[in-house]
């Protein structure tokens, strides 16, 4: 009873903060690079799979549609003990999950048809020191998330940079986007690089008929226009002879 | 009757009356181009009817084994260090039950005696993958892995030991029986004469990773 | 087989009626794009039929699974996803050629007499049309479906007295619930369709009864022994329309002259049919939309509630009255009021072409009001929508009262004696 109430209590601010207005980055995903979709996938196993669920899909379908052997993908890319057969699932007891966070962590095998790449691509790269939060960490795309920067380890520590500008002839502070300590793993070119196969992965794994589906509408499509020029002029040969 | 109604639709009642249009083309109110439109009503027909059979693909293909089907029923590995002598362990593979018995030397030394009484002896009909296709019906003589369904109607038999099994037939003791038809197979899965079943046993597919260990589902690569 | 096929015809009239309803039957032959609509919207029901039984063989109807069998259909069955994309974009193809049809209709007059019967049960095919997309959309069990639901079942709410139980019945539930699943799955599956599919055979047989009408409005049958052999069709008509009256030489027979047209409708929109279903099922969130792509929460509204694009107007009518039993009650009129316009309608001249000018700009003026209050309805609410929508419901309603009042006595052009082409 008491951590269904706590849920009704945090859910609301989880909830509309994900409101935010601000302005999001494209992220130019490609499906058919599969280099880039086996980093993402190697990223998600990492860091997204301690708490985040992948429910839907299997780790056999993934691994054959972004070209990883299957007895490397079990050796690399499986960490759970689960066979290659099974869904892509957390160790993490769901339940405890939601006391801790204030809700449980979303299934995030669809999360780029809810929230679509760009947000996704710019919701990673926001995350900023926030002392006033729980994890410390707060972020720009979705405010007071209750999400802790997992990735600060790459990034390094991102604080929100202000500058001293004249405006209306008055000293202001004024803010100038993220800057990171330069203590994370990667550069921003490579965090960022990171992010975006990631974002990839997630793309598919949010469809991953999507190629599947092109390659056979593009024949379908043909085939119509075919049926089509068949149809029409005996259509035109039958209705020639209909008097004016 | 139909083809009298379809032969020539829409075409102007007045044509029912001149004999052959062929030659009469250029004097009526005929088409001029009824080769034309017979190639274009054949050509829309058959591309139509190539259409119909690729939009019937996917409702016919979507009755396959779905992934989750097919996780269900994927390779099985056993551990069969536990079996004792004469013991029979049961596992599931693809949702049906799967026999492993650990036969003993005297009760492999006793299949040929009842030979006489057996339908398929030398296992001619395939019921088994090729490296079963021997007296034994096995990998090593040692171990027999069946799919424990009886090839009449599905029921699963009852392994019968200890003389049991003489009840049903004479002069061997040991074998499987099936009560919902009175199906008989011995220690080899092979089939009695004079019962409904009409065939041996099915082996599955197996294969062994080591002395200990053995997949059923899948047959080791032949070299 | 001729014998075969003789034997059977004498038992069951198949070739009869063949050759009656679709072979032999005359249709004026200046019947234009917008006579393809309802062979479409055919094609379109009997595509929602088969992939609609396709797709229950692997859907699981509980609030426990629905969501889960809705991503196995698309991830784990083989051509599941094309199935499901089959008949999600199959439900918004609905809507576009109903709604053409209708405007079809409206602008040729199609629903004055003798056609006022198939005018009505065209609407209550639609009627039917939007109980079974609503409720075929509960079943995902998104967010949306969930709180799509919960708001369009509170409507019943509104209703005095009776009201609140009244929702807590449709709801089987103190909330929308796996029990409010399941009885939407027995009605979207069994019950509306098996009432849709009546309603289409009682609108084709009142058709034939009274004939098609044409962008001319003018009649193709005239009484028996009043047209001079001249000017009666050549084409082999079926005796039951022959017998009756003669048929002017403006028509053709609708196989395969009429097929034959709509086959090349029918490939056209197949082209943009599965160009969408392949390469954009989601149409940028308006056939799927986004936040049902999570499964349903309870405890968590979506920032925005629409629902699909095809009610937006009617939602629209609905956020612009201030008052919630007003509200309703003005939504739902704003459908009844289309079951009357064949009685509103009080004009003699069938189609535009031949009536008044007012008549034109008031029809593409409600066309254009209803599209507004589509865009009104489907996105997020802001101050100036909310007068903006009010006007647009005024102008709504306006246009049926204009009607009754210009129709009585209305200036037309001349009407044509025979058809143009």
């Amino acid at each position: 009873m008491k951590k269904w109430l706590a849920i009704l209590l945090l859910v609301p601010t989880f909830a509309f903060a994900a409101g935010s207005k601000y302005p999001l980055d494209k992220a130019e995903i490609n499906l058919n690079d599969q280099a880039s979709l086996q980093r993402g996938a190697q990223t998600f196993m990492n860091y997204c799979l301690g708490c985040h669920q992948m429910q839907y899909q299997r780790y056999q379908r993934t691994f054959e549609d972004i070209g990883v052997p299957l007895d490397i993908g079990a050796q690399y890319l499986q960490f759970t003990g689960e066979k290659v057969s099974d869904y892509i699932t957390t160790p993490m007891p769901q339940e405890s999950a939601a006391t801790w966070f204030g809700a449980p962590p979303p299934d995030l095998t669809l999360v780029n048809r809810v929230r679509g790449a760009d947000w996704i691509y710019t919701y990673l790269r926001t995350f900023y020191v926030d002392e006033s939060r729980p994890f410390g960490v707060n972020n720009l795309t979705f405010e007071n998330v209750g999400m802790p920067h997992v990735l600060q380890g790459l990034q390094g520590t991102t604080r929100k940079a202000t500058e001293m500008r004249m405006i209306d002839g008055e000293q202001k502070e004024v803010n100038i986007g993220l800057r990171s300590d330069g203590d994370g793993k990667l550069t921003p070119e490579e965090y960022d690089q990171t992010i975006l196969d990631l974002v990839n992965f997630l793309a598919y794994t949010g469809e991953p008929a999507r190629l599947q589906a092109e390659k056979i509408g593009k024949g379908v499509l043909i085939f119509i226009l075919i049926f089509f020029v068949f149809a029409y002029l005996l259509k035109k040969d039958y209705w020639k002879d209909v008097k004016k | 009757m139909i083809k009298t109604y379809l032969s020539n639709p829409g075409e102007k009642l007045m044509s029912d009356v001149s004999v052959d249009t062929n030659k009469s083309t250029a004097d009526n109110n005929q088409p001029q181009s009824s080769d034309r439109r017979k190639f274009l009503t054949v050509g829309t027909c058959v591309v139509g009817a190539v259409g119909a059979v690729g939009a019937a693909v996917p409702f016919v293909g979507s009755w396959q084994p779905s992934a989750k089907a097919k996780a269900a029923g994927a390779d099985v590995e056993v551990d069969i260090s536990g079996i004792q002598p004469g013991q029979m362990i049961r596992v599931k593979w693809r949702s049906k039950p799967v026999w492993i018995v650990r036969r003993t030397p005297e009760l492999l030394a006793s299949l040929s005696a009842h030979e006489d009484q057996l339908r398929d002896p030398d296992s001619e009909v395939e019921q088994q993958p090729a490296f079963a296709q021997n007296k034994h019906r096995s990998l090593k003589e040692e171990y027999l892995v069946l799919v424990g369904i009886c090839t009449h109607l599905g029921c699963s038999p009852q392994h019968l030991i200890d003389g049991n099994f003489a009840q049903y037939a004479e002069g061997v003791a040991e074998g499987f029986f099936c009560p919902c038809h009175g199906s008989k197979f011995d220690m080899a899965g092979r089939v009695f004469a004079g019962v409904p079943a009409p065939s041996n046993l099915v082996v599955p597919p197996y294969q062994y990773v080591d002395d200990n260990t053995i997949i059923i589902g899948s047959e080791a690569e032949v070299s | 087989m001729n014998a075969l096929m003789n034997w059977i015809e004498q038992r069951i009239p198949m070739m009869r009626v063949a050759n009656m309803h679709a072979i032999q039957y005359p249709a004026p032959k200046n019947m234009n794009f917008w006579y393809v609509f309802g062979f479409l919207a055919t094609i379109v029901l009997v595509n929602q039929i088969v992939t609609g039984i396709w797709l229950t063989m692997s859907f699981e109807p509980s609030a426990e699974r629905a969501f889960a069998s809705v991503e196995y259909i698309m991830r784990e069955v083989d051509y599941g996803y094309i199935i499901r994309y089959m008949h999600s974009t199959g439900a918004s193809a609905f809507f576009i050629v109903v709604y053409m049809h209708m405007f079809r209709g409206m602008m040729y007059g199609s629903y004055q007499k003798p056609r006022e019967l198939l005018w009505v049960f065209g609407m209550l095919i639609y009627l039917a049309l939007m109980a079974e997309a609503f409720m075929g959309y509960v079943l995902p069990w998104g967010q949306m479906s969930y709180w799509g639901a919960q708001v369009i079942v509170s409507l019943f709410g509104a209703i005095p007295v009776i009201g609140p139980d009244l929702v807590i019945w449709i709801q089987g539930d103190y909330v929308i619930s796996g029990a409010t699943l399941n009885r939407f799955f027995a009605l979207h599956v069994i019950a509306l369709p098996l009432v849709i599919v009546i309603l289409v055979f009682l609108h084709i047989i009142a058709l034939h009864e009274v004939g098609s009408n044409n962008p001319d409005g003018v009649n193709i049958k005239h009484k028996k022994g009043s047209l001079p052999e001249d000017q009666k069709t050549s084409y082999k008509i079926h005796e039951y329309y022959t017998d009756k009256y003669d048929i002017v030489d403006d028509v053709v027979p609708f196989f395969p002259h009429i097929v034959l047209k709509d086959l090349v409708a029918f490939s056209v929109f197949l082209f943009g049919f599965c160009y969408v279903m392949f390469f954009m099922p989601e149409m940028g969130g308006y056939f799927l939309e986004r936040p049902n792509f999570e499964i349903a929460n309870p405890y968590k509204t979506p920032e925005h509630i629409f629902p699909v694009w095809y009610f937006t107007p009617f939602y629209a009518i609905l956020k612009a009255v201030p008052d919630k039993l007003f509200g309703v009650l003005t939504m739902f009129a704003a459908i009844a009021v289309l079951f009357a316009l064949p009685w509103v309608d009080r004009g003699k001249v069938r189609s535009w072409r031949y009536r008044c000018g007012l008549h034109k700009v008031n029809l593409l003026v409600f066309a254009v009001v209803f599209i507004f209050l589509g865009y009104l309805g489907g996105t997020p609410q802001e101050n100036w929508k909310i007068v903006a929508s009010q006007i647009a419901t005024i102008m709504y309603f306006g246009f049926f009262v204009l009607l009754w009042i210009y129709s009585g006595k209305e200036k037309t052009k001349p009407v044509p004696e025979r058809i143009t082409l």
